[in-house]
């Protein structure tokens, strides 16, 4: 079942690739492949939690499978090689040789002579199945709305070339490499699939081929990549200094020789969630088709750094890379939410608010307790089905109107209902009291305060606030309603299936919040920290499953309290000079004007020209002290 | 059952306090003036003559959203006297906050519009302080509960007056009144009209109306909650603490002119950043947590 997982979505992507363009096989092709994946991710599931829900190792002896990997290894090597070669981007070629020729080297020659520990290669546990089904289900449903939503791309794109049977596949081999990583147990295999991770996203979000699309995906490998050198670094080191290239194993042994690798790693999932200073890439890939620029931030490839992270926590939990890990996540956590309240742009937004998650949730990661280690999951498995679902409807929405400037979406309820209402379920999804973010909000404060670190509550407070601006900003706009042109809705059948089992997910996670905390994550956290868990019997947490319950409750009874409530409509209040349908006014030449309310979004205060310079360079520096501490070893902090 | 009886004597008891309130505000603001000013039970008159009037409505879901603020706000009181989480009753009173605002927005009309705004920006002002004073007194006794605030047997005010500050700074906003009366003002001087309530008539503004009270009476709670100590006399001075800031606020109110919103926006987060910032810093300090 796990081969299958991995290995099937590669021969898929090989099949659709050989399929026409936009043809009705192409899609068919991609619905059926999506289908068998997340089954064969559920049948995981299922036969994990039949079998007790037992760890699973794998693939003890994998020479055949090492070499396959290696020559797969210095393809992508090529590869971007050659790509850097043509569009001259020479600083990106030593980025991908130095470190693939040196695991290369480590595993044909050096390791064979070295007397290591004995390792499995694929490690199921309960943290992994979850990974699993995150990635197949939403990644599988993105692949089935990115068929419908292409073809409504290209018809709006004539300037792009249809190079679907490229797009597609991709999309289709991304599910097997997230698998892929989070089964590894072995560093090397984790590596393996890191890698080629990063190269489709490099390839994603060269899609469009313009000169913007060159830049952002130049910016998007070499940031990825420098993340994977620190990974092949962490290796080395593992392989030298603790005997072993399992992930567990070396998470097992003496935590003192363990701080530089946990610093890399560390570091490796912080270029991979998007972290500041490099949350440049996540942002410049949102000039790609939406279903890459969803699949890449929702399902998978900023979960891998956060799946890292969650893996590492319990051992990073007081040391240097933990404080270094939680400090850039709390520093992202404001910065990037600031940033979403100046973006226009609804992709924007988004991608930031995305930006903005990751980081609460690496805090949390950083400091390691199992509160926040809780709040971390949670926050993960909302956001992974909650953003996914809002990027689908944005670029749904962005295809019948042709615009994503949030400003052009005034009164979005009435004009395309159905997308507004999944818009609406997405943004209380992530945000409002009592869902996902809060949670891992309230954890993540009491944690903070126990371990002592004022500055990142002080992070978090002023983070909570300027995401509440975003978010209510959006929600308001789209709440806004006047008499306006009807749209037509261009949303096709595929698109909306995703969208509304997206939906429902997102319902079904909240109606079975307790049964989903208390058969996932709290037996995960159990076997993370050897000791019995159970949040639900913290007193404020039964209050919070209550609160959901009556959230959701009001709006529907206060519904029925005003339905009947004699009323009067009358047009909005302009000091008297309304005219027209209620959309115009007199202006003061005597002619009708129409009236146009604009959003707010301070650009003079959180703009990313006014941002984005201080940030990097405040965070590039901290990242640099703190590798040097962790390197040197000490314990200073 | 004793929840149960709490509940149910706030939701009876808080209006009628919050409703006086007002009333006496508007006798003091009145003398401040030099005028004699309604009686103190002219607010509870206003609402019911709300109710009898004519329902104008803009777009039906603005009801439906003003009735989800009201339950919200009502709740944030019921939860702070129930003792559950502080951190958790601020949670829900920003979601009240939010229904609020979707409500002045739902209507698109163009002076609902600008009151919409400021009051997020209102919102983002007040947020900070809000948490931190959960985390303050959180770090003052072990624990998020207003009770074992109460019972921890000092008051909060001698670990935390830089947080006590920064939050009665931010309470004028929180409570409209000048000089952060930027959404919308209980005086006839606003240059958007009535703000954010502009669009919101009859039953609905009524509602509105009855939500404030709500809220004073739990914002005030907050504040009482920095002083009070053990016993029956601890309970007097939190209360009395109460009525002194609440008659600050009206002073402060009829003394200041309206600031711009950006002066707001810096001196709200600049406040709460240096003086709670510091407070937490050095109460942190002396909890032997060091600084990082």
């Amino acid at each position: 079942m796990v081969i299958f997982a991995i290995c099937f979505p590669f021969v898929a992507g090989a099949v659709i690739a050989r399929a026409e363009k936009s043809s009705k096989m192409q899609s068919n092709l991609v619905l059926y492949s999506a289908l068998l994946e997340i089954l064969a991710g559920l049948a995981l599931a299922v036969v994990f939690f039949a079998g007790g829900s037992k760890d699973i190792d794998l693939f003890l002896e994998t020479r055949i499978i090492d070499i396959i990997m290696i020559l797969g290894e210095l393809f992508l090597m090529g590869l971007i090689s050659f790509m850097a070669w043509k569009h001259k981007k020479f600083f990106v070629i030593p980025l991908t040789v130095i470190p693939t020729l040196a695991i290369s080297w480590l595993e044909l020659f050096a390791t064979p002579k070295m007397n290591l520990i004995e390792t499995s290669h694929i490690h199921v546990d309960r943290l992994s199945v979850l990974m699993v089904l995150i990635v197949v289900i939403v990644g599988g449903l993105i692949n089935i709305y990115a068929t419908g939503y292409m073809k409504g791309y290209h018809h709006h794109h004539p300037e792009i070339k249809d190079r679907t049977n490229f797009f597609l596949p991709l999309l289709m081999v991304f599910l097997g490499a997230m698998s892929g990583l989070v089964l590894s147990a072995s560093l090397i295999w984790l590596c393996f699939f890191w890698e080629v991770t990063s190269t489709i996203s490099f390839l994603l979000i060269g899609y469009t081929q313009t000169k913007e699309a060159e830049t952002n995906s130049f910016r998007a490998i070499w940031m990825n990549l420098l993340g994977g050198m620190a990974i092949v670094a962490a290796v080395f080191i593992s392989v030298y200094k603790c005997g072993t290239y399992d992930l567990f194993k070396m998470l097992g042994s003496d935590p003192a020789a363990i701080q530089f690798i946990l610093a890399l790693l560390g570091f490796a999932a912080l270029t991979k969630s998007a972290q500041m200073p490099f949350s440049g890439w996540l942002i410049g890939a949102m000039c790609a088709p939406t279903p890459s620029s969803a699949l890449l931030h929702s399902a998978t490839m900023v979960k891998a750094g956060i799946y890292l992270l969650i893996r590492l926590a319990p051992a990073m939990s007081g040391t240097v890379a933990g404080k270094m890990v939680a400090y850039v996540g709390g520093f992202t956590f404001l910065v990037a939410s600031m940033l979403a309240i100046s973006s226009t742009d609804a992709k924007k937004v988004l991608a930031y608010s995305t930006v903005s998650n990751l980081g609460l949730m690496t805090a949390c990661c950083g400091i390691g307790t199992m509160e926040t280690v809780f709040g971390a999951i949670m926050l993960m498995i909302f956001h992974a089905v909650s953003k996914s679902m809002l990027f689908q409807a944005v670029g749904a929405v962005e295809n019948s109107l042709g615009s994503r400037e949030i400003g052009d979406w005034n009164g979005l309820i009435k004009r395309l209902p159905k997308l507004a209402v999944v818009i609406i379920i997405g943004i209380l999804g992530m945000y409002t009291a009592p869902f996902g973010m809060l949670i891992s909000k309230y954890v993540a404060f009491q944690a903070f305060v126990d371990s002592g670190s004022i500055i990142l509550v002080l992070l978090v407070a002023f983070g909570s606030a300027t995401t509440m601006f975003y978010w209510t900003k959006f929600l308001a706009t789209v709440f806004s309603m006047r008499v306006r042109k009807p749209v037509e809705d261009r949303t096709l059948k595929g698109e909306y299936i995703s969208l509304y089992i997206h939906a429902a997910l997102v319902i079904l996670i909240c109606a079975l919040l307790a049964v989903v905390v208390n058969r996932i994550v709290d037996p995960m956290e159990d076997a993370m920290f050897a000791t019995d868990f159970t949040m639900l019997t913290t007193k404020d947490f039964g209050i919070m499953v209550c609160l959901l319950i009556f959230t959701f409750a009001i709006p529907f009874i206060a519904y029925f309290l005003t339905k009947n409530l004699p009323e009067k409509r009358v047009k909005a209040y302009m000091a008297g000079v309304n005219t027209g349908d209620g959309n115009e006014f007199i202006d003061a030449f005597g002619n009708p004007k129409d009236i146009e309310i604009n959003n707010w979004y301070m650009e003079g205060w959180f703009g990313e020209k006014v941002l984005n310079k201080p940030s990097y360079w405040a965070s590039s520096a901290f990242i640099v002290v703190m590798l040097i501490i962790a390197a040197i070893g000490g314990t200073v902090l | 059952m004793k929840n149960l009886l709490i509940a149910v004597a706030y939701i009876i008891l808080a209006p009628i306090i919050g409703g006086l309130l007002s009333g006496f505000d508007r006798v003091l603001t009145a003398r401040m003036q030099g005028r004699k000013g309604p009686s103190p039970l002219q607010p509870f008159y206003d609402v019911k003559k709300l109710f009898s009037k004519e329902l104008f409505v803009v777009n039906h879901m603005q009801g439906v959203l003003i009735i989800s603020h009201l339950v919200l706000v009502v709740l944030t009181g019921i939860m702070l006297y129930q003792g559950h989480g502080l951190l958790l009753t601020f949670f829900v009173s920003a979601t009240a906050a939010m229904f609020f605002v979707l409500a002045g927005g739902s209507t698109d009309s163009p002076y609902p519009a600008l009151g919409t705004q400021r009051e997020m920006l209102q919102m983002m002002c007040a947020e900070p302080i809000e948490l931190l004073t959960a985390v303050g007194l959180y770090m003052f006794c072990g624990s998020f509960s207003a009770k074992d605030v109460i019972s921890s047997g000092s008051p909060a005010i001698v670990a935390l007056p830089g947080v006590f500050i920064a939050f009665i700074f931010v309470l004028a906003i929180k409570m409209r009144k000048s000089p952060f009366d930027l959404s919308t003002s209980h005086h006839a001087h606003q240059e958007l009209v009535k703000g954010i309530t502009t669009e919101m008539t009859a039953s609905y503004l009524a509602i509105v109306e009855v939500a404030e009270w709500y809220e004073n009476v739990f914002l005030l709670s907050v504040v009482a909650l920095f002083f009070i100590g053990s016993g029956a006399t601890g309970i007097v001075w939190g209360v009395l603490a109460a009525l002194v800031v609440w008659f600050l606020e009206i002073l402060v109110d009829n003394t200041s002119a309206r600031i711009s919103w950006q002066n707001t926006f810096k001196l709200s987060w600049l406040v709460t950043l240096i003086l709670s910032g510091l407070n937490l810093l050095v109460l942190n300090l002396l909890n032997a947590g060091g600084i990082f």
